[in-house]
């Protein structure tokens, strides 16, 4: 009986704590001018640091869905340009922000955990509340930020590298052409799809950069309890990720 | 000055300190002392606000610091200084960074008059030149003349210290003794102390207060250690035959 009330009462207080901190995060900086420095050290953590990976995913990303796209529409009576077009929007609507997201939450999130982790374990972030400072605001809205600036335009180089990763995969094996790739990638172009990766990077990159703050945040203990707050940052974002995905699409599809 | 009543803090069913009330003065040392688990430090981070008590208020010259919202108790704590028993500096940034951080957080001085100032408490401190390195590049008595250029840039009128000799060799620990001492002095502050090094208390005490099980067990100064009958005191001080032969000795030379 005490378990069944413990998970609910458990997801009530961090919720709370959640808030409240989301609350300080928002409150006006004591020196913008320090702020910002660190907002542009965060951009460049998160933007330029992870460039590779994202690149590197994506253009697999789309080498794969458009390889088995080719497969699937083999014999059938379905114009072969079609596997641009179904790379371009898969890109867009779906694998570009979720999955870039699932794999920023794994390297961004857990770095931001670990960090904030081991500064409240060092005594960091007692060391800045004592000289005054809002250290939910200062530590976590310059990554929050730069999370919100950078994250959307890795979204964007991601999917334009996922649509090349098809382009790459089955123009040079002979699966299609280079006219009709580049005919399906302009055909049926909808904004609105563009419209949604935005809004979906958007959320995907708040949730990551706060549940991960938050892990960090309010560590306790040692090296263990920081491993774990690392790994529930991650799990947690990527749950709510998918969670979020779902929700947005039944939105803004319906 | 810095006032704790009735101070109650308890963690779920464990009563950490009970009903502490303590005066701590301006212009003074003043040391809290205790066994490990004696709940010094507990009390420590409820005197600067990092913990909240179970019961009891703490003034700062009058204000109730547990009653102050949270934009108040910041402007109190730009008063503030502290010393943190790792440091706590910034590994990421250099001596001077540190030392620069509450200034640029906090006053509109530019580069250069932050820089004077940041010089100023690294000679304080006897650590000019030391500005460029890095945290990890110096050692640990040097860490923690760091910390305290960094707590006194500011000019603060509260100086809190945890443990500031812990991890430090006898020599280090009295450099960094007699530091806070002359910065109590010539700043005329409020200085508080969690200690369990007895070099401290017998040479920088000059208002003592030892926690036994969460409770005050005895308060006086360095000059009423040594004659003072608390079994308590006495239990903690001179814990080793050696050092009660010491007292002895010191207490026949008295005589």
């Amino acid at each position: 009986m005490d378990f069944l009330l413990k998970v609910p009462r458990d997801l009530v207080f961090h919720l709370g704590r959640y808030m409240i901190m989301m609350g300080n995060v928002f409150s006006k900086p004591e020196k913008m001018r320090v702020y910002w420095k660190e907002i542009t050290r965060q951009m460049d953590d998160i933007g330029i640091g992870s460039i590779v990976i994202v690149c590197l995913i994506s253009i697999f990303m789309g080498a794969v869905a458009a390889i088995q796209f080719a497969y699937q529409l083999d014999g059938q009576l379905v114009p072969r340009y079609y596997i641009g077009y179904i790379v371009r929007d898969l890109a867009i609507i779906e694998s570009a922000p979720t999955i870039t997201c699932l794999v920023l939450a794994g390297k961004v999130g857990s770095n931001m955990a670990a960090e904030l982790g081991g500064m409240r374990q060092k005594e960091h972030i007692d060391a800045m509340e004592i000289m005054g400072v809002n250290t939910s605001a200062f530590l976590i809205m310059p990554k929050l930020t730069a999370a919100l600036v950078v994250i959307p335009l890795l979204v964007i180089i991601s999917a334009f590298v996922a649509i090349c990763g098809g382009y790459i995969a089955t123009v040079p094996t002979g699966e299609i052409t280079a006219d009709d790739y580049i005919r399906g990638v302009r055909a049926f172009f909808d904004p609105h799809n563009v419209t949604m990766m935005f809004i979906k990077s958007i959320v995907f990159s708040y949730i990551l950069t706060t549940v991960s703050c938050y892990q960090g945040y309010f560590v306790k203990g040692g090296s263990i309890e920081l491993g774990e707050a690392s790994t529930r940052a991650v799990v947690i974002s990527n749950i709510l990720i998918l969670t979020a995905d779902y929700v947005i699409a039944v939105l803004l599809t319906g | 000055m810095i006032r704790a009543e009735n101070i109650f803090k308890s963690f779920g069913e464990t009563e950490v300190l009970k009903d502490i009330s303590l005066e701590f003065k301006k212009g003074h040392t003043n040391l809290i002392i205790g066994r490990s688990g004696a709940g010094k430090t507990v009390l420590l981070k409820i005197l600067v606000g990092l913990l909240h008590p179970t019961d009891g208020s703490v003034y700062y010259d009058d204000v109730n610091f547990t009653q102050l919202d949270k934009k108040s108790v910041r402007e109190i704590r730009m008063k503030v200084g502290m010393l943190f028993q790792g440091s706590a500096l910034f590994d990421s940034m250099t001596v001077e960074e540190n030392i620069r951080f509450p200034l640029d957080m906090f006053t509109n001085l530019t580069l250069k008059e932050k820089r004077k100032r940041v010089n100023e408490c690294l000679e304080r401190v006897n650590l000019d030149g030391s500005n460029d390195k890095f945290p990890s590049e110096i050692s640990g008595g040097m860490q923690k003349r760091v910390g305290i250029a960094r707590a006194i840039v500011l000019n603060p009128q509260y100086l809190f210290c945890d443990e500031p000799n812990s991890g430090l060799d006898p020599k280090t620990s009295l450099l960094i003794d007699e530091l806070i001492r002359d910065i109590t002095l010539e700043n005329n502050i409020t200085t508080i102390i969690n200690t369990h090094d007895m070099n401290s208390v017998m040479e920088i005490g000059d208002s003592i207060a030892l926690l036994y099980e969460g409770k005050v067990a005895w308060q006086g100064n360095k000059d009423e250690v040594l004659t003072s009958d608390n079994e308590i005191l006495q239990g903690f001080i001179f814990a080793s035959p050696f050092l009660q032969r010491l007292r002895e000795a010191a207490l026949g030379n008295q005589q």
